[in-house]
């Protein structure tokens, strides 16, 4: 494949979110705007990126029957330094996303990825295959969350366009609207881009 | 008698309230991924419990007995998954050979748990979070801590098997061609979420 | 690719993964401290200044600490041209979605400044306004607390509660009335 191809497949043919439905408790959880949804999906492009390059550059050393607790290790250590990064330079951001900065541990993304590319190539690919599926990643997060975001408080990025004191859609702010959001999305995904 | 009280509201508030899948969205992948059966889902919960109160024990004693005495907290979340990955190995190969007939149920599900994102989720939260029941706020002790994760377990299992049985009847139902599958479960987890928030207030 | 295991290479590989691994994080852990603790002083710095009229100390270096009612609470005094203006108070009370933190400035002859909430946990879209609608964070900006009636108007209060949110506003009014009592307490 070339290289062009595997940086572009994670963000329509193989997209985390509308194809593969993988990391949905972060993608569900931190939608409820734009800008979160983004700083989601970049705080896990970081990870994929990083743990994608170090697990391809390190496979050959690793013994086949502990690889999966090297990966988590690798991964772990990685959304350790997301963490204090995090609480030290962007902490409002921090304190919104909250408990789903270290459960990007269990992102099935970030674990598949190591397992089903990482460890069979190179660093340069495995570097533009995280980069690739992390932004396919971002992009569907930050849709979903402007979606809730236009609908459920009337703003978009932030910039409120409706009256000052009136409210949105609440439901879609809150649980329900999530998953009602994700369900119709992933409708349009599939009749407009993968036209099935 | 007051305490009691305190416990019930843990229950109910992990159960119902602030269930753990409909509202804070923890363990959304094995919700959609194995709700297709009420056999399977009730499968899954179950190891899903047993898990989670073992997880959070040994993760509870960890973090107070090992981890802030030694001033390295910033370790926790690597820790703890290493935990939580060592603890489903063992409850593998402890069942599989003293229960066989519970490893037959539970054990295809037991490998899928380790990267079940409410284990870690309800461990780092009673470490690092305080709850407020009815109008206590505290930090959770060790009972508190594991009855808060067995009762989120609980709610769990609720969310899943309630949603396999609606999956189950909308296998035979005609669901237009783009919504099959997926993104149906979702419109319904949704409406199913919807009722839940209806439980808003109780505690 | 992957090398053979033996229990040697397994146990070996494991270990130093997780030795390389915590080493990294203790690295990046040192890097990043002084930074964190910076970034939550900030927070508060930014808090007090919000709540407060403009003053020429640091309020954060100056706290009493004092006991009231049993609980530890800590004020934060503010000066200008060295005469007292007034504190920043911490309080808190229980809303809807848990505990709501505020910082509360009281003015040194009784007059409530202004406040900001420093956490919440309240429902997104409904109480979790109390950080951002203009009407009711206006409402607490000069009031004289002496005269002033802490309650919602549906009970009989001076507060205009935020529309679908009667706790949140009700649980904000308590941990605004209760640094008025942690006021008229501290020690002088």
């Amino acid at each position: 494949m070339s290289k062009l191809g595997i940086f572009t497949k994670g963000l329509i043919k193989d997209n985390p979110t509308f194809v593969l439905v993988l990391g949905m408790c972060p993608t569900l959880g931190t939608t409820t705007s734009a800008l979160n949804g983004a700083g989601m999906g970049l705080a896990t492009t970081f990870v994929l990126l990083l743990s994608n390059m170090v697990i391809s550059a390190v496979a050959g050393l690793i013994p086949d029957k502990v690889r999966i607790p090297a990966y988590i290790v690798i991964i772990a250590a990685f959304v350790t330094i997301l963490e204090m990064l995090m609480k030290a330079y962007v902490p409002s951001l921090y304190a919104t996303l909250g408990l789903f900065i270290p459960l990007i541990v269990v992102n099935c993304i970030v674990l598949g990825r190591a397992e089903a590319f990482a460890n069979k190539n190179g660093v340069v690919d495995s570097a533009l295959d995280g980069l690739g599926i992390g932004l396919g990643f971002t992009c569907s997060l930050t849709v979903l969350g402007l979606v809730r975001e236009i609908l459920g408080s009337g703003s978009a990025f932030g910039w409120k366009f409706i009256p000052a004191d009136a409210d949105g859609i609440l439901a879609f702010v809150l649980a329900p609207g999530a998953f009602i959001a994700l369900g119709y999305l992933m409708v349009l995904f599939r009749k407009i881009v993968l036209k099935k | 008698m007051e305490y009691l009280v305190f416990l019930l509201k843990i229950i109910i508030s992990s159960v119902l309230v602030n269930n753990i899948v409909l509202s804070q969205f923890l363990g959304i992948c094995p919700f959609l991924g194995v709700s297709n059966k009420v056999n399977t889902a009730a499968g899954m919960s179950g190891a899903v419990c047993f898990v989670m109160a073992l997880a959070t024990l040994v993760t509870y004693l960890l973090q107070y007995y090992v981890l802030i005495p030694l001033g390295i907290e910033f370790m926790q979340t690597l820790v703890f998954i290493l935990v939580i990955a060592a603890l489903v190995q063992m409850v593998e190969i402890i069942l599989k050979k003293t229960v066989p007939s519970l490893y037959q149920a539970l054990g295809i599900f037991l490998p899928l748990i380790t990267t079940n994102c409410c284990v870690l989720g309800v461990a780092i939260m009673v470490v690092t979070k305080e709850f407020t029941f009815g109008t206590v706020t505290k930090m959770l002790n060790l009972g508190e801590s594991v009855l808060f994760a067995v009762s989120s377990a609980l709610g769990f299992a609720l969310a899943m098997i309630i949603f396999s049985g609606i999956r189950e009847q909308m296998e035979i139902n005609g669901v237009p061609k783009p919504f099959k599958g997926i993104p149906i479960a979702l419109i319904t987890a949704g409406i199913l979420a919807m009722a839940f928030m209806g439980f808003s207030g109780l505690v | 690719m992957a090398k053979q295991s033996t229990f040697t290479n397994m146990v070996l590989c494991l270990f130093v993964v997780c030795l390389v691994c915590s080493g990294l994080l203790a690295g990046v852990h040192t890097l990043t401290a002084s930074a964190i603790a910076q970034a939550e002083q900030n927070k508060k710095e930014q808090a007090v200044a919000a709540v407060l009229p403009e003053f020429d100390n640091s309020p954060l270096n100056e706290s009493i600490s004092f006991s009231f009612n049993g609980e530890d609470c800590v004020v934060y005094p503010a000066q200008k041209d060295g005469s007292l203006i007034g504190y920043a108070i911490q309080s808190d009370a229980v809303g809807f979605g848990g505990k709501i933190a505020l910082m509360v400035g009281i003015s040194a002859d009784g007059r409530i400044f202004g406040t900001s909430t420093l956490s919440q946990a309240e429902t997104p879209g409904l109480g979790a306004k109390i950080t951002s609608d203009a009407k009711f964070i206006g409402q607490w900006k000069d009031i004289d607390a002496a005269s002033f009636r802490f309650a919602v108007k549906k009970d009989g209060g001076d507060v205009d509660a935020i529309t679908a949110s009667t706790i949140t506003s009700r649980a904000y009014t308590k941990a605004v009335q209760k640094a008025y009592e942690i006021f008229k307490s501290i020690p002088r």
